[in-house]
């Protein structure tokens, strides 16, 4: 028998049995399009967390004190500006440093007030942090050292605040004291549930004196490369402990984030995954199921054609390839179902889904491979069934 | 006029030829015989009627020479092919190309229109589909059904649907056809058509036919009557062997 003719025979016995067909594939179809879905959401969170990360600058190296890590108690800065001026002469180069004091603070523009994080950094920031400008300008060397109580503000702050109004020049109110609005962000979004548009920058010096404590939340040095960013880690981390022997200084980089990050959402993007493979393993247990029935119900045929001529090989290869199709059209349908529910995902709702060939060759390649592995046990019964026997079945 | 330009050994000029055939069966640890020691020799363009009442032994005597089943003791040559030099593959392929097969309850393909159900055994040889066409509407149209090729078994009476049968058992040019039984769910006028073209085929083509039955009159219609009994050959009315 050729391979062509066992294809039609199969299909049309699949065509005989259209509902019983129809239902033993969606077990494989709700598996497939479940391990498309799910990797795609994983694969998505996976590279949304990516994007935000990328998305704060490149290179960035960012120095806490204390030890940082899941359960670490925070830890009370004893880093002040004399710190930030020493970190400044190890790194060499003033420019690729800066600072953060943050504080969260009512900001207040006649009757609206917004509640904002309000962060005094310096003129270095936007060396090192990705924060575009739409207008205005940024934070200069003479409003940190004179103390000017001047703000650039972040998009959603600004929209809040003003509405369609032109901040620029305009003063707004924040913890009491009166700034003036002197640049304005282009919107960013968040990190890691940071909503960097909700914050207005003042200079580190008048955010100090506004917040009456001279110490700082962290320092954040550029690398000029890749390949710079883990000397120069270690190099500030080693400065830092020797200026204060004992304590601990943390200095992560967007690397070790990306890694640790990426990691966990991977593990989690397989996990999820395992979970719709077993769906599609049920699947495949039920193509195997119903192909046992299938021969049961089809002894007499069998004998039939055993009588008429068909081999053990013949057999086998015809009810072989009714369940690698069941499984196969199944898949492919799956498949589909899987793209356009990512898609639709995608579109209308916040959750992020990303379709990966990998997911989608993978699921395709499992559900032929659930066909051969489920299909063979029937189909060698259906093989090796004594044409005597099959042809008095009733 | 039955074909004799064959140039094979006497000894294989036979369609069947059997020598102390058993066949036993083992049933919950116990060993019965269902054929004791049967030797026959039926040859090419021969109509046999193989008699006997049920549990005689002559369902399992045709389950023998159809090369359904194997001899537990004996040798049975199938058109010159000693049977247990063949493994399954051999026999199947010797069932495809020489032997017809026509049961007694049709074994037609349901869904499956008329034209599809005769060119089955050729999917198995392997010929192509337009040349399978051509031979199932040959042999279709042989048998006088040539005006319902695509009519499926449900839309048959029983005595088409048994002549689909016979067409099938004819498309593959058989050496033999084997009929068990095939007038018992027929009824009389059926019966006697069906005859009519078994005997028609083996008179015009010299296909040797073999008939399993236990009607008399339907064994009658035979040139030769071989009565099995209790596992064994009774009476042969035959020319011997």
């Amino acid at each position: 028998m050729r391979g062509a003719e066992a294809l039609r025979m199969a299909l049309e016995a699949l065509r005989v049995n259209r509902l019983r067909s129809a239902l033993t594939m969606f077990g494989v179809v709700i598996g497939v399009s479940a391990v498309v879905i799910l990797v795609a959401i994983g694969t998505g969170a996976k590279e949304a967390v990516e994007g935000e990360i990328a998305g704060l600058g490149s290179n960035i190296i960012l120095v806490v004190p204390g030890q940082v890590g899941l359960g670490a108690a925070p830890t009370q800065s004893r880093l002040d500006l004399t710190d930030v001026a020493y970190v400044r002469r190890v790194v060499g180069d003033p420019s690729k440093v800066t600072v953060a004091v943050n504080s969260g603070e009512p900001v207040r523009v006649g009757r609206t007030e917004v509640f904002a994080t309000v962060t005094g950094t310096d003129q270095y920031m936007p060396n090192i942090f990705e924060r575009p400008l739409h207008r205005g300008r940024y934070l200069s060397a003479t409003d940190v050292d004179t103390r000017r109580r001047v703000a650039v503000l972040g998009s959603e702050v600004a929209d809040k605040l003003f509405q369609d109004v032109d901040p620029i020049g305009r003063q707004i109110t924040v913890a009491g004291v009166r700034f003036r609005v002197i640049g304005l962000y282009e919107p960013v979004g968040a990190t890691f549930g940071v909503a960097r548009d909700q914050e207005v920058h003042i200079p580190v010096t008048t955010a100090q004196r506004l917040v009456g404590l001279n110490r700082i939340n962290g320092i954040a040095v550029g690398a000029s490369g890749p390949d710079e960013i883990e000397p120069l880690r270690q190099k500030v981390v080693q400065a830092l402990a020797e200026r204060y022997p004992g304590e601990r200084f943390s200095a992560v980089t967007q690397t070790q984030l990306l890694g640790t990050i990426g990691s966990v959402l991977g593990m989690l993007t397989g996990v999820l995954a395992a979970i719709a493979g077993i769906s599609l393993l049920v699947g495949g247990v039920g193509v195997s199921n119903i192909m046992l029935v299938s021969v049961r119900e089809r002894t007499r045929e069998i004998g039939l054609r055993k009588a008429l001529g068909a081999r053990q090989r013949d057999v086998l290869r015809q009810f072989l390839i009714e369940a690698v199709l069941l499984t196969t059209i199944g898949g492919v349908i799956g498949i589909l179902l899987g793209v356009g529910g990512s898609l639709l995902i995608q579109a209308v709702s916040p959750v992020p889904a990303a379709i990966t060939w990998w997911s989608v060759t993978l699921a395709f390649g499992v559900s032929a491979a659930v066909g051969v592995f489920f299909g063979v046990a029937p189909a060698r019964r259906a093989a090796r069934l004594d044409p005597v026997i099959a042809l008095r079945a009733e | 006029m039955p074909a004799v330009e064959d140039t094979a050994p006497a000894a294989e000029e036979a369609a069947f030829e059997a020598v102390g055939l058993t066949r036993s069966y083992r049933l919950e640890g116990v060993s019965v015989d269902a054929l004791r020691g049967v030797s026959l020799r039926i040859g090419r363009g021969e109509f046999v009627a193989i008699v006997g009442p049920s549990g005689s032994g002559k369902s399992t005597l045709m389950h023998l020479l159809g090369c359904l089943d194997r001899p537990t003791v004996g040798v049975l040559r199938v058109n010159g092919v000693d049977v247990s030099t063949l493994d399954d593959g051999g026999l199947a392929d010797l069932r495809n190309q020489v032997i017809g097969f026509v049961f007694q309850s049709f074994h037609l393909l349901g869904r499956t229109s008329a034209l599809d159900n005769v060119a089955l055994p050729l999917v198995y040889r392997g010929v192509g589909r337009a040349e399978r066409r051509r031979r199932a509407e040959e042999a279709l149209t042989s048998v006088g059904l040539g005006h319902r090729l695509d009519h499926r078994p449900s839309q048959m009476s029983g005595g088409e649907q048994q002549r689909v049968a016979i067409a099938r058992a004819l498309v593959g040019d058989p050496k033999v056809v084997l009929a068990d039984e095939p007038t018992g769910n027929l009824d009389t006028r059926n019966g006697e058509e069906v005859m009519g073209i078994l005997a028609r085929l083996n008179a015009e083509r010299g296909v040797a036919v073999v008939l399993v039955t236990h009607e008399a009159e339907v064994a009658a219609q035979a040139r030769r009557r071989i009565h099995v009994r209790d596992g064994l050959i009774e009476l042969d009315d035959g020319d011997a062997p």
